[in-house]
């Protein structure tokens, strides 16, 4: 066949022009497809936090601890029976513990007599400025766009970086297999753990994401814990810490908790 | 060649060898598992093909999507939504996971951890079964 340099060029230019349309028949052929999005029902927040009243919490009765059994139970919390394996989420601690910068030589004995039997409720604080997603080396801890510091267990890999930064011990390593320590009714909705992840609260994120609120929050009868969206200014949060003087766990060290406290 | 007899009788024999693994076993590969999905349902998230062959990559991107970027809903190519979640939503269906998740993985030699922290569905109606047996 004769055939010139012309003819072979028109005929290689064609083809590119083929090859290049390719890819786009494929996208107009293709239907719809499957896309994610959230729950509409999910609530939305631009910055989730908590308050916790604590004149409200100390109007409860003897020994309240609804807060932490509920909490513990839909997350199948488990419990190993000795402090050093201890996994909690939210807990009651003593007041020199949550706030050790406010115990000082100069609080004379009559303030002392006052702060001592005064349980303090802690959980993770959900730092704006969170240390335990800066040294995680897998980035299996994160801070989402609304504020709540999330633990992705699918990706922890033990290494106990986080434990190490947290300044308030929110976080617990499982160093056993948990399921066979899991002392309430197992919650079928909600995974458990495994052995070598640590684990922390998540300020009830698979709730928030069915439009309900954390656990905690519902379970207190005394509704001493106040949980809102700090984006808001007409929600409800926003107006307990405009006519409340509240305080932070260890605000000085700049980790910017989002858990308030009236004390 | 220096001792062809020797050289060809020695490659045959590592060649016997090496093969061995393959006749040995030829003509007895056993069966594929016969699986129960446990269900009434047609169809699944996607087509029972795509199902087959890509429901690990789908379940990952599941994983991520709802942990990472919080989106929950699933919109599959027919339009029909789905909740993502291994523990809520698939098992409703596969009911039967040592019929079906177990049976095949182990047939495949595939050992994923899902279940080290997803709760399994019950199965106890299986379970009285085999205590008859």
């Amino acid at each position: 066949m004769d055939s010139s340099r012309r003819f072979f060029l028109k005929i290689a230019g064609l083809s590119v022009i083929g090859v290049g349309a390719k890819p786009i028949t494929d996208v107009l052929a293709q239907g719809t497809k499957p896309k994610t999005e959230p729950d509409p029902k999910a609530l939305a927040g631009r910055r989730w936090a908590m308050v916790i009243d604590h004149k409200k919490c100390l109007n409860a009765k003897e020994g309240c601890k609804d807060c932490v059994n509920v909490c513990h139970q839909v997350h199948n919390v488990p419990n190993f029976g000795n402090t050093k394996d201890e996994i909690k989420w939210i807990w009651q601690t003593s007041f020199e513990h949550a706030f050790p910068g406010n115990e000082n030589p100069y609080i004379n004995e009559y303030m002392k007599e006052g702060l001592k039997n005064l349980p303090i409720m802690v959980l993770c604080n959900h730092c704006d400025n969170p240390p335990c997603v800066r040294v995680c080396p897998v980035k299996a801890t994160f801070k989402r766009a609304d504020g709540v510091v999330m633990m992705d267990y699918h990706r922890c890999i033990g290494c106990r970086f986080c434990m190490a930064a947290c300044p308030y011990g929110a976080r617990n390593l499982n160093w056993k297999d948990p399921r066979p320590y899991i002392k309430t009714e197992l919650n079928l909705e909600y995974p458990t753990r495994t052995r070598g992840v640590v684990e922390k609260c998540n300020f009830c994120e698979e709730r928030l994401a069915k439009g309900l609120r954390p656990a905690c929050v519902e379970a207190c009868k005394e509704k001493a814990l106040i949980f809102g969206d700090l984006g808001d200014p007409k929600s409800e949060i926003r107006e307990v810490l405009r006519r409340n003087m509240t305080v932070q766990r260890k605000s000085h060290i700049g980790t910017r908790p989002q858990v308030y406290y009236i004390l | 060649m220096y001792n062809a007899g020797k050289i060809i009788i020695g490659i045959l024999i590592f060649l016997v060898l090496v093969t061995y693994p393959f006749w040995r076993n030829a003509g007895t590969a056993s069966a594929p598992p016969k699986l129960e999905v446990g269900t009434q349902e047609k169809q699944c998230v996607e087509s029972t093909a795509y199902m087959k062959s890509s429901h690990m990559i789908l379940l990952d991107q599941w994983r991520d999507d709802v942990v990472r970027n919080g989106k929950r809903i699933y919109t599959n190519s027919s339009g029909k939504q789905f909740v993502m979640s291994l523990q809520n939503t698939c098992t409703k269906c596969h009911a039967k996971k040592t019929q079906f998740c177990d049976r095949c993985h182990n047939y495949v030699n595939a050992d994923p951890n899902c279940w080290n922290c997803h709760i399994p569905p019950k199965e106890q109606e299986q379970k009285a079964a085999r205590s008859d047996q």
